[in-house]
C-alpha cells in the first residue's frame, strides 16, 4: 500500500472502518502491480521494426547522440579560448559558438528522426470523431441553470439596478484613458498640441539673442556664403546650439543647395535666396524621411525612403512620388561676418501633413510671406 | 535489457503522488495515445510555434544586457570606428551585446531571424489553411486567432526592430510617426502621446521596449495557447485518402511517436535558426551608426514582412485634400492613410470575415475535417491567389528603387507600372487561377476513367500504337474522389420558381447568385460518389458531414 491509496477524509462516525487487513481499494495510476511473470506483447496491429535493421539504425542514432555531445564540449571551449572585441575577434567566436551549437542541435534531431522511423513501429491508427456539438440534453441543461440563474440575479426583472450598473461600469472604463493622459510628458494643452509642429528652432535666437546661424551637420562649424560657392553643392546644416539636439534637428535639419541664378524658377523665392544659395527642409513633406539624395544634373532631391522627388530650382516642388507638398523653403540671409543666418522660421509647417496643417500656405501668404 | 513489462515503480509512484492530487488518469487515458494525421503541410504550423519559442528564449538573453534608455553617452566600446560617438543607451547597449557579450552576437542574429521565420512560417501556415478550407466550421475561431497572431506578430517586429535605435531602426521609426501623425482628428495628439511629446523625444524606446518584451508577448502566449487548445480539442484535419472520413482521424499516435517527430522538428528549426545566426549576418547595426532625424542610409529598408506597406506607401499618388479649405483643420493626406491603412485592413478584414462569408454563400453548416483539395473550389483558391497577388506586387514595389536598378528602368517607369500592376495582377491570378483548377479537375476526372499513363506502348492488330493506361491506385483513387460539390443555396433564386426566403430583394439576390458562381460541380467525375448533384445537403456518401444543417439553433454555435 502507498501513500497515495488514501480516499477523501470522511467524518469517522459516519462511515465503517476499513477492517485492518483488507486490501487498499485504490491501485496506483499507471497500471496495475507488477506482475512479474506476464510478457509485454504489442497490442495487435502494431508490428515492431525489423530487429537486424533496428540494430543498424540504433548505431547511427548513437553516433549522432555522441556527436551531440562533443559539439557541446566544443562550444564550451570555444566560449573560454574565443574572446570578442573586434569585429574580427567577435566574428570568429560567433563562428565556431554557432558552428558548435548548430552540429548539436542538428545531430540531436536526426538522430530522433532515425529512432522514430526506424526504431519505433510504423502504424496507423483511426480514431473516431463526434460532432463538436454538445449532447441535447447537456444543452438543456445549461440553458435550464441560466434561466434560473438569471432570474435568482433579479437582472432581468429589477430594470433599475440594469440600468445603474451599466453606466457604473463604463465609467469605471473611463479611469485607464485619464491616466494615460500624461503620455505626452510636455502636458500641453490639448488645444495648443498642433501649433509645436508649425515651429521649429530656426524662429528661435541664439544665447546672444541673434538669429541662428546654419551649422554644418556633424562639424560644428558654422558656414560663408563665400564658402559654398560651387553650383551644384548639397550641403546638410542645422541650427546652431541644437546641433546634437534630436528633438529639434526632426524638425529643422535643412538641406543648402547652390544654384546658378539663370537656373532659378519662379516657385523659388529669391527673397528668401543668398547669392543663388537656397534652403530647403531635409524633412520630407511625405512621412518625414530626411530627403538626403541630389542630382546635380537635375537638380532633384530625392527621399531614399520612397523616391519622392523634388525640383530644386522651382521651389522644391513635388515632381515625382508619393509627397504632396514641396519641401518648405527658410529663408536666409548673411550676418555681419558673412556666415549664413535664418532670417526667421519656415512660413509654413516642415514634414508630414498633418489634420491641423489646413493650408498653411495661403496663411502665410495673407500674412505676407516675402518678409 | 528487455522490454517492459509494467510501469516501473519509481515512476508510478510519483505518478501516483500526482494523480491523486490531479485526477490526471481520464485525461491521459483519452490523449496519451491522441492521433495525428501526417501530411508535410502540417508541419509549417510547427515552424512557426517553434519560432516563438525560440523568440522567448533568445529575447529573454537580450533583455539581460540591453538598456531601453535614449539617455545620451558617449561610446567608449570596443568597436574602433565609433569610438566617442554620442548615441542613445540603447544602441550603446546593442553595440555591447553584439562586441563584448560572448555569444550576444549570435543570440541576437538568432532573435532577428527567428522573427523573420516566425512571421514567414505564420504566413505560410495561413495560406495552407486557406487553400484547404481547415478554416471552416468547427474551426472559424481558431482562424480568427490565427488573424490575430499575424496582426500581433507584425507589431511586435515593428517594435522589436525599433529597439537598437540604430540609423536603420529610426528610419522605421520615422515612418512610423509619419503615419501617426496623418491620421485624421486623432494623429497629432496620438503622436505627441506615443513619443512623450516631440519626436523623437527620451520615451518611445522605453515604451516599444515594454510593449515589445511584455504585452504583445503575453498576449501572443495566450493566443498560441488557445490556438493549440482548440486544435487539439477539435482534432486535427486530414487530408482525404482510403479509409479518411469526417468522421474520423487517421494517423500516428501522440506518444511515443508524434512526440518524437514534434521534438526533432524543434531542433531542426533551432539548427536552422542557429545556422542563418551563424552563417548568414543580419541587421549589423555597428555599421548604420547612432540614430539621428537628420540622416539616413541609402536603401533602407524594412523587415520583409512590412514591406508589403513600404510598397504601397511607394506607388501611391501624391494625393491630398483639405477638407474645409481652411488653414486650421482638415488636413487629410490620402497619399500617407490609403497606403497605411487600406492592404492592411483588406488583407485582415477580408481574412476575417472569409469564413463567415463562404457559409453565407454556399449556406453550408456542416462540420468539415476532411482538407480539401485546393483545385476542388476554384473560385476560394482563385480569390487567394488574387490575395496573394496582390500583396506580392505591394511587396515587390517596396523595393521598386532596386527593381528598377536590376532592370534598367527609370523609377518613374517602376512606379507606374506598380500602379497599373495592382489593379491587374490580382484581376489576372484570379482568371488564370481559375483555368488551372479546372484544368486540374479535368485531369482527375480523365485519370479516374481511364487511369494514369503507364509508359507502356503497345500496337494493336490494326497497326495502331497506342499507351496502356493503369487504374490508379487505392488511395490515390480515394484521394481524387474525395471531391465534393460546393454546397450550394436552394434553387430558385434567379430561376424559376419562388425564391426561398433568404433569397428575396437585392441582397438575397445577389447572395443567390454568388452561390450559384461559388458552389457547384464544374467538371464531374464519372462514377464519384454520388456528389454530383447541385445540392449541398445531399452529400451522403463516405463523406458526408458530422451534422447536416439542422443544427441551426445549436447552443454553441
Ligand atoms: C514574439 C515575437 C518577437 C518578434 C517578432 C521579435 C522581433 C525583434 C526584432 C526584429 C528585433 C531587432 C533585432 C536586432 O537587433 O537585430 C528585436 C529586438 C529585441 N527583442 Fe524581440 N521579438 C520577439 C519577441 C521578443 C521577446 C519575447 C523578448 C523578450 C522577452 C524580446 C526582446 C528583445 C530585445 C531585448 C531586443 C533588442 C536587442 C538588440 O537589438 O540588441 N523579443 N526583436
Ligand atoms: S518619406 Fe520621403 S518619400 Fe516617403
Amino acid at each position: 500500500m502507498t501513500a497515495e491509496d488514501q480516499p477523501i477524509e470522511e467524518r469517522a462516525e459516519r462511515v465503517p472502518q476499513r477492517v485492518i487487513g483488507t486490501p487498499a481499494t485504490d491501485s496506483p495510476m499507471l497500471g496495475a502491480p507488477e506482475t512479474p511473470e506476464a510478457e509485454y506483447v504489442p497490442p495487435e496491429g502494431v508490428k515492431p521494426a525489423d530487429e537486424r535493421q533496428a540494430r543498424r539504425a540504433e548505431r547511427k542514432v548513437v553516433l549522432c547522440f555522441g556527436i551531440t555531445s562533443l559539439s557541446v564540449v566544443a562550444f564550451v571551449y570555444f566560449y573560454v579560448t574565443f574572446q570578442v572585441g573586434s569585429t574580427q575577434a567577435t566574428g570568429l567566436s560567433n563562428f565556431a559558438l554557432g558552428l558548435s551549437l548548430m552540429v548539436a542541435v542538428l545531430t540531436l534531431a536526426i538522430g530522433i528522426v532515425l529512432w522514430a522511423r526506424q526504431i519505433m513501429p510504423k502504424y496507423t491508427l483511426t480514431q473516431d470523431r463526434h460532432p463538436m456539438l454538445s449532447e441535447e440534453e447537456d444543452r438543456e441543461a445549461v440553458a435550464e441553470y441560466f434561466v434560473q440563474g438569471a432570474n435568482e440575479s433579479g437582472f432581468v426583472r429589477r430594470k433599475v439596478l440594469r440600468r445603474a450598473l451599466l453606466p457604473a461600469a463604463a465609467a469605471l472604463g473611463v479611469v485607464p484613458i485619464v491616466l494615460l493622459r500624461d503620455l505626452d510628458n510636455t502636458k500641453t494643452a490639448a488645444a495648443n498640441t498642433p501649433d509645436r509642429l508649425r515651429h521649429t528652432v530656426w524662429g528661435e535666437k541664439t544665447k546672444e539673442g541673434k538669429p541662428p546661424r546654419l551649422i554644418i551637420e556633424g562639424s560644428g562649424r558654422p558656414i560663408r556664403a563665400a564658402d559654398f560657392n560651387t553650383p551644384g553643392g548639397l550641403l546638410s546644416v542645422v541650427p546652431e546650439g541644437h546641433e546634437h539636439d534630436l528633438d529639434a534637428l526632426a524638425k529643422a535639419t535643412v538641406i543648402l543647395i547652390n544654384l546658378r541664378p539663370e537656373e532659378i524658377k519662379s516657385g523659388t523665392n529669391q527673397n528668401w535666396m543668398h547669392n543663388g544659395i537656397v534652403a530647403y527642409s531635409k524633412i520630407c513633406t511625405h512621412v518625414g524621411c530626411p530627403a538626403a539624395l541630389y542630382e546635380q544634373n537635375t537638380h532633384h532631391i530625392l527621399c531614399p525612403c520612397h523616391q519622392s522627388t523634388f525640383d530644386a530650382t522651382d521651389g522644391a516642388r513635388v515632381v515625382f512620388g508619393p509627397a504632396a507638398r514641396a519641401l518648405p523653403q527658410l529663408p536666409i540671409t548673411v550676418d555681419a561676418e558673412g556666415y549664413l543666418i535664418a532670417k526667421g522660421d519656415f512660413a509654413v509647417p516642415v514634414g508630414p501633413s498633418f489634420w491641423e496643417r489646413g493650408d498653411a500656405e495661403a496663411k502665410a501668404n495673407t500674412q505676407g510671406g516675402g518678409s | 535489457m528487455t522490454e517492459l513489462k509494467t510501469v516501473p515503480s519509481r515512476i508510478s509512484r510519483s505518478a501516483g503522488f500526482l494523480d491523486a492530487r490531479l485526477g490526471g488518469a481520464p485525461f491521459l487515458r483519452r490523449n496519451m495515445r491522441k492521433i495525428f494525421p501526417d501530411h508535410w503541410s502540417f508541419l509549417i504550423g510547427e515552424i512557426a510555434l517553434y519560432s516563438f519559442v525560440i523568440l522567448l528564449l533568445t529575447g529573454t538573453f537580450l533583455t539581460f544586457w540591453f538598456k531601453p534608455s535614449m539617455a545620451h553617452v558617449a561610446y567608449d566600446g570596443p568597436y574602433g570606428p565609433l569610438h566617442g560617438v554620442m548615441m542613445s543607451e540603447a544602441y550603446a547597449s546593442s553595440l555591447e551585446l553584439s562586441f563584448e557579450v560572448r555569444g550576444g552576437l549570435l543570440v541576437r542574429q538568432m532573435h532577428h531571424w527567428a522573427a523573420l521565420l516566425f512571421v514567414a512560417s505564420m504566413m505560410a501556415h495561413m495560406l495552407r489553411v486557406f487553400f484547404t478550407g481547415a478554416y471552416r466550421k468547427p474551426r472559424e475561431l481558431n482562424w480568427i486567432i490565427g488573424v490575430l497572431l499575424l496582426t500581433l506578430a507584425l507589431a511586435e517586429g515593428l517594435t522589436g526592430y525599433s529597439l537598437p535605435d540604430d540609423l536603420l531602426s529610426g528610419a522605421g521609426l520615422r515612418v512610423t510617426e509619419g503615419v501617426v501623425i496623418s491620421l485624421p482628428v486623432i494623429g497629432t495628439y496620438l503622436r505627441f502621446f506615443i513619443f512623450g511629446g516631440e519626436y523623437p523625444g527620451d520615451d518611445v524606446i522605453a515604451r516599444f521596449y515594454s510593449v515589445h518584451i511584455l504585452l504583445i508577448p503575453a498576449i501572443l502566449l495566450a493566443l498560441v495557447t488557445a490556438h493549440l487548445v482548440l486544435m487539439w480539442r477539435q482534432k486535427h484535419t486530414q487530408m482525404d485518402g482510403k479509409g479518411k472520413t469526417n468522421r474520423n482521424v487517421v494517423g500516428a499516435p501522440f506518444y511515443p511517436m508524434f512526440m518524437a517527430k514534434a521534438g526533432a522538428f524543434f531542433l531542426f528549426t533551432l539548427a536552422v535558426v542557429v545556422g542563418l545566426a551563424t552563417f548568414a549576418q543580419i541587421n549589423p547595426i555597428w555599421l548604420y551608426g547612432p540614430y539621428t532625424p537628420a540622416d539616413i542610409s541609402a536603401g533602407s529598408q524594412p523587415d520583409f514582412y512590412l514591406a508589403f506597406l513600404e510598397g504601397a506607401l511607394r506607388i501611391m499618388p501624391a494625393w491630398e485634400i483639405n477638407l474645409f479649405g481652411t488653414s486650421e483643420i482638415g488636413t487629410v493626406p490620402l497619399s500617407v492613410i490609403i497606403p497605411a491603412l487600406l492592404p492592411l485592413g483588406i488583407i485582415l478584414v477580408g481574412l476575417i470575415l472569409y469564413p463567415f462569408a463562404e457559409r453565407w454563400i454556399t449556406g453550408d453548416r456542416r462540420e468539415h475535417h476532411i482538407a480539401e483539395r485546393p483545385r476542388n473550389n476554384p473560385h476560394r483558391t482563385s480569390i487567394g491567389m488574387s490575395a496573394i497577388a496582390f500583396y506580392g506586387v505591394l511587396w515587390l514595389f517596396g523595393a521598386n528603387d532596386e527593381l528598377s536598378a536590376f532592370l534598367h528602368v527609370s523609377l518613374n517607369l517602376t512606379t507606374y507600372a506598380g500602379r497599373v500592376m495592382i489593379i491587374t495582377m490580382p484581376v489576372l491570378a484570379y482568371i488564370v487561377t481559375y483555368r488551372m483548377c479546372l484544368g486540374l479537375q479535368r485531369r482527375d476526372a480523365d485519370m479516374i476513367s481511364h487511369g494514369v499513363e503507364s509508359g507502356v506502348i503497345k500496337r494493336l492488330p490494326s497497326g495502331e500504337f497506342i499507351e496502356v493506361h493503369a487504374p490508379l491506385t487505392e488511395d490515390a483513387d480515394a484521394h481524387i474522389r474525395g471531391k465534393e460539390a460546393i454546397p450550394q443555396l436552394p434553387p430558385g433564386a434567379n430561376g424559376e420558381g419562388v425564391p426561398a426566403k433568404a433569397m428575396r430583394g437585392l441582397i438575397g439576390g445577389l447572395r443567390g447568385r454568388m452561390s450559384t458562381a461559388y458552389g457547384g460541380e464544374k467538371i464531374p467525375i464519372n462514377g464519384a460518389n454520388g456528389h454530383n448533384g447541385h445540392n449541398g445537403h445531399n452529400g451522403q456518401g463516405d463523406h458526408a458531414a458530422v451534422t447536416s444543417g439542422d443544427d441551426d439553433h445549436a447552443l454553441g454555435r
